[in-house]
């Protein structure tokens, strides 16, 4: 439960770091909260020869609203979007979705840009993010450029982003139109990883239909699934029993959950099905308020 | 592959020494500083037995490096009391028999410090979200929550008289 040799980095400013990671090549690897790359190390399970730590780049930690766009820099701690007035106005489903990360303490060392390139497939921050369809920013010594969520997640552990580069800055687009959120997750303890989780953002219109829908689950494949069925069975209509019933068999259709030690397959099928019932009717309530 | 020369304040006293990177901050605390009231559990992150205090902020010491506590202040369980009295929070625990074998108890008290100073008045669902960061084996859950909420409600009555 000790971890490996490595060499240790603590770059001054971001060009330094991003030398560095060209230098180190495949052996290189960026620290910020460590929160999932520390337990691993110590279980043995990654051995990066080489560590850049980035928690002295003050500049990447910022949280602003510019341009109806919610842009977080990639070290600020979960803990601080948590306490975010600011998010917990304008982007409630993000707000809801970081309570749900691990426990208190890990979410004061954790950081929103981490968890995302972690990409573990039932991690809330992945999730939230395809559903609020966010992009990153990522940054290497020739270029920046940006990815949208939806094309920045491969599978298990695995995202767009190369040895050479670092994740910068999380976008999210805000919307004026009134609007619903919902995020929720079942887990064997408070804490765990969960088995399932969904997510759901949702506009209405003043006769209570829905304008836009997008609805998307962890947990149930290698990486945050967008139910794209949802938006066309939604769109134009009000929320029934019978929609969704609908949303939930499409559900059933798209996703293929693994079996674990923690959850079968068919059960892991169950719970998309049910949160999705849940996140959807929430989500339209909160959007009617 | 070589040491580091760091430098850690750990409760007000500088510790300067030479560490591996790989050193963990939970070892070189226990090990190399000889604070040995920081118990180390899981050492991945889930029993929160290692729990101190960086920077003002509760985390684990399990999942950080030593070398990255370099020129931090760093805040233990002995750095808790103030001239060996123990705080309203130790003595409640005493109280309330929010403890039995004692290894989970000083990352709780870390973490509930920490805690408290951030969100003063927190409901019983609160204090429970809180502590599932923390495993007790001897499962004396109870008696935790009991020692929290009980030096909650000292700490608002003696600001209020």
């Amino acid at each position: 439960m000790k971890p490996p040799k490595f060499e240790y980095y603590k770059p001054a400013t971001l060009e330094e770091a991003l030398n560095l990671l060209e230098e180190a090549g495949d052996d290189g690897k960026i620290i910020a909260g460590g929160q999932s790359l520390v337990p691993i190390m110590n279980m043995r399970l990654a051995s990066p020869k080489c560590l850049i730590d980035i928690n002295g780049l003050e500049e990447l930690s910022y949280i602003k609203n510019e341009d109806n766009t919610l842009k977080i820099g990639t070290l600020t701690r979960q803990s601080d979007v948590e306490q975010s007035e600011m998010v917990a106005n304008v982007c409630g489903l993000l707000a809801e979705a970081i309570t749900q990360i691990g426990h208190v303490q890990t979410r004061n060392r954790g950081t929103i840009g981490g968890s995302i390139v972690h990409a573990d497939p039932s991690a809330e921050l992945p999730l939230a993010l395809l559903t609020l369809n966010g992009s990153v920013q990522i940054t290497s010594k020739d270029e920046v450029r940006t990815v949208a969520a939806e094309d920045f997640f491969i599978t298990y552990l695995t995202t767009d982003i190369m040895p050479t580069e670092v994740l910068t800055e999380v976008t999210i687009p805000l919307m004026e139109e009134k609007s619903g959120y919902s995020f929720q997750e079942i887990a064997r303890r408070h804490g765990d990883f969960a088995l399932v989780a969904a997510a759901c953002h949702m506009t209405v219109d003043d006769e209570g239909l829905i304008t836009a829908v997008r609805l998307a689950l962890g947990g149930v494949e290698a990486i945050p699934l967008l139910i794209g069925d949802a938006e066309d069975i939604l769109t134009g209509e009000q929320l029934s029993d019978s929609l969704l019933a609908q949303v939930a068999e499409s559900v059933e259709m798209e996703s293929d959950p693994e079996s674990d030690l923690h959850a079968s397959s068919e059960y892991r099928t169950h719970l998309a099905k049910v949160l999705t019932k849940r996140v959807l009717t929430q989500a339209y309530e909160r959007a009617r308020g | 592959m070589g040491k580091h020369e760091i430098e850690v304040t750990i409760n007000g006293k500088v510790y300067q020494e030479e560490v591996e990177p790989r050193m963990l901050l939970s070892d070189f605390i226990r090990d190399v500083c000889g604070l040995t009231g920081t118990h180390v559990g899981c050492e991945h992150g889930v029993c929160g037995a290692c729990t101190i205090n960086v920077n003002g902020t509760a985390v684990r010491s399990c999942l950080m490096f030593a070398i990255q506590a370099d020129g931090q202040q760093v805040q233990t369980v002995e750095g808790l009391s103030n001239n060996h009295e123990l705080t309203d929070l130790q003595k409640n625990f005493i109280e309330c028999h929010g403890l039995q074998c004692g290894f989970c108890t000083a990352g709780i008290l870390m973490s509930t410090e920490d805690y408290l100073e951030k969100n003063p008045n927190p409901s019983s669902k609160e204090i429970k979200e809180m502590l599932s960061g923390h495993l007790c084996r001897c499962t004396g859950y109870d008696g935790i929550v009991k020692a929290i909420e009980k030096t909650i409600e000292e700490r608002n009555q003696s600001v209020l008289s």
